[in-house]
């Protein structure tokens, strides 16, 4: 496989928030999250609600939360993007990078039909006649699979159902052809079979524009379908990281392993009760003032080191990254290590 | 023995879009048994009539054709007085954790409501229900001062189902129980739903559009297509035969590694 040139490349990001007297003190949201996204590549951020996903994408936007203290770098294309002020973000909205949230409503005007949005979309980058960008509306709503596309453009958002108000965001998202897309939990919202034409939809339009993907989702059944690589997070930080299969496969931390455990089997058990992670991930306060693994009060392997020193990654395997004390330890099912609970 | 829950050829249909066009069938002569200690889950895509169904079985709106019995009685042919009698057996559990609690209301009193309401509740065996209810779902008992912005949305679920639990109820209508939840908590929560049917025998009507979850955690299911039940099949067959085909898609991917 030759190499793909990298698009985006992410350095020791750190997100935090004012706290303390006066807001002196900074409590972390996300910690040292490192990777890089390849043209044309789909990379997953996996985690729970609360693990700092959406916080990264956001921040990598340019929309991260106006209290929000970032450190590290962000480059696209080699230039740095944290820090930059709105308008170097204005140059690439849209023209090179494209959003795609949970909630289509949140980025549709209520005001506007969705042919004039997809069209004020177009214009936003390009010089062209109204006529025309109004035609490239339609053509965009077309190929996202919107039937009787030109009649359909004179509607308003709320007229439109979940699914087809998901394809016209991303057919907004795709009418400039981006280089990324950061898609947020695009399909959570929407009913299984609609999920999967959207995503399916998302992958087609891709292939004819070579746009990277970055997917933030805690579907793994998502991240198995689509995703060449992943991240795990947890608690803001990286747990995992690395090819699809790899981690699926063989994972090497335990809280990948336990997040894969609780998944329903593909196959009768016997048993009703599924594997569970105990407890509950940690408060911002508890994973910042923790001087250990973020994951040791939840890991069934979980030792003296893992309770006073934060592991680094470490790289088991080509481009598979672990964040682990006890890697070594974790068997080769470490599906295993987790017991079936909180049935109360 | 005669099923619990005995659904016979109902129908609901909802107005058409003018004064000219024809109702619209939601819900089309489905007929269906749950019995005690049994799930039946309800499957179909958006607008098969999933929720119509649920909301008719809850009595939420009365269904325009069939007949619902619950332990033995016709609940369609029983009047606002006496359904209210019912009502406390049959409670339903929703899909937004959040949106089913009031953001006003400590989680003592909001588990608390349901026995004011049917006016059970007693100043000094009262506070105790509470706690036990906290209890048998497993929250600390600290939570219950709390409101529901503080808690996670597991947890939120979790309050969700010991108040459906306080009208001490022999059936409950799951819509989408699980949905909005991260996998690794989504498992806490049907390992808890599976724990108290074992223990109190509850009959499950469980609305869900994820298979995996459905195969693995109903009896029975039933699939809904255009307001119709399409075909009833026992969860089990539900899962792939065969030992070469990975099951999910995660196996699929893992298979790839090795």
């Amino acid at each position: 496989m030759t190499q793909r040139p990298t698009l985006l490349s992410v350095t020791d990001l750190r997100v935090g928030f004012p706290d303390g007297p006066k807001g002196r003190e900074t409590l972390h949201a996300v910690r040292d999250v490192s990777f890089d996204l390849a043209e044309g590549e789909v990379l997953a951020l996996v985690g729970e609600s609360g693990a700092g996903k959406s916080l990264t994408a956001r921040v990598l936007l340019g929309m991260a939360p106006p209290a929000a203290r970032t450190s590290g770098s962000v480059r696209f294309r080699g230039r740095e993007l944290l820090g930059a002020s709105r308008s170097g973000y204005a140059g690439l909205w849209g023209r090179h990078v494209a959003f795609v949230p949970q909630d289509a409503l949140s980025v549709l005007s209520p005001v506007h039909t969705v042919g004039d949005q997809l069209a004020a979309a177009v214009r936003s980058v390009r010089r062209t006649g109204r006529a025309e960008a109004r035609a490239a509306a339609v053509a965009a709503l077309d190929r996202v699979g919107i039937a009787d596309a030109a009649r359909r453009a004179g509607a308003y958002p709320h007229e439109f159902s979940g699914g087809m108000r998901q394809r016209a965001v991303i057919a907004m998202a795709m009418i400039n052809e981006p280089d990324l897309v950061v898609a947020d939990e695009p399909t959570t919202a929407l009913d299984p079979d609609v999920q999967e034409q959207v995503l399916g939809l998302l992958a087609s339009l891709r292939e004819t524009t070579g746009a990277a993907l970055l997917l933030v989702t805690h579907d793994l059944d998502v991240v198995a379908r689509h995703a060449d690589r992943v991240l795990v997070l947890y608690a803001g930080e990286t747990a995992e990281h690395g090819p699809v299969e790899r981690v699926l496969g063989r994972p090497r931390a335990p809280y990948t392993a336990g997040l894969l455990a609780s998944l329903p089997p593909g196959e009768p058990t016997g048993s009703r009760l599924l594997p569970v992670i105990n407890g509950s991930p940690p408060t911002l306060r508890e994973a910042s003032s923790s001087p250990g693994c973020a994951f040791a009060p939840r890991c069934p392997l979980a030792a003296d080191p893992c309770r006073t020193r934060r592991p680094t990654p470490s790289e088991v395997d080509a481009g598979h990254l672990v964040s682990c004390h006890r890697l070594t330890d974790v068997p080769d099912v470490p599906t295993c290590l987790f017991q079936p609970g909180g049935n109360g | 023995m005669t099923p619990l829950l005995d659904v016979r050829d109902l129908t609901v249909r909802y107005p058409g879009r003018n004064r000219r066009s024809a109702p619209v069938r939601a819900v089309d002569g489905v007929s269906f048994e749950v019995s005690a200690g049994e799930t039946l889950a309800l499957v179909g895509a958006s607008g098969s009539g999933k929720s119509s169904t649920a909301a008719a079985v809850l009595l939420l709106r009365r269904p325009d054709g069939g007949e619902v019995w619950f332990d033995g009685r016709e609940l369609t042919a029983l009047d606002e007085a006496a359904l209210r009698a019912v009502r406390p057996a049959v409670q339903p559990v929703f899909q937004d954790p959040y949106g089913s609690l009031s953001p006003r209301l400590r989680i003592r009193d909001a588990l608390a409501e349901p026995l004011r309401v049917q006016k059970r509740w007693d100043p000094v065996a009262g506070p105790a229900r509470v706690a036990e209810l906290l209890d048998t779902v497993g929250l600390d008992q600290r939570l219950a001062d709390r409101r529901p912005h503080e808690l996670s949305g597991g947890q939120c679920q979790r309050v969700g189902i010991a108040r459906a639990l306080a009208s001490e109820p022999r059936l409950l209508v799951l819509d989408e129980p699980v949905s909005a939840l991260d996998p690794s908590v989504r498992a806490g929560v049907l390992n808890l739903l599976v724990g108290l049917q074992e223990r109190l025998g509850l009959a499950y009507l469980f609305i869900c559009h994820d298979m995996a979850v459905v195969r693995h955690f109903a009896h029975r299911v039933a699939v809904l297509s255009s307001g119709r039940i399409a075909r009833t099949t026992t969860a089990r067959a539900l899962y792939p035969t065969g030992t070469a085909r990975p099951k999910t898609a995660v196996d699929t991917r893992k298979a790839a590694a090795t």
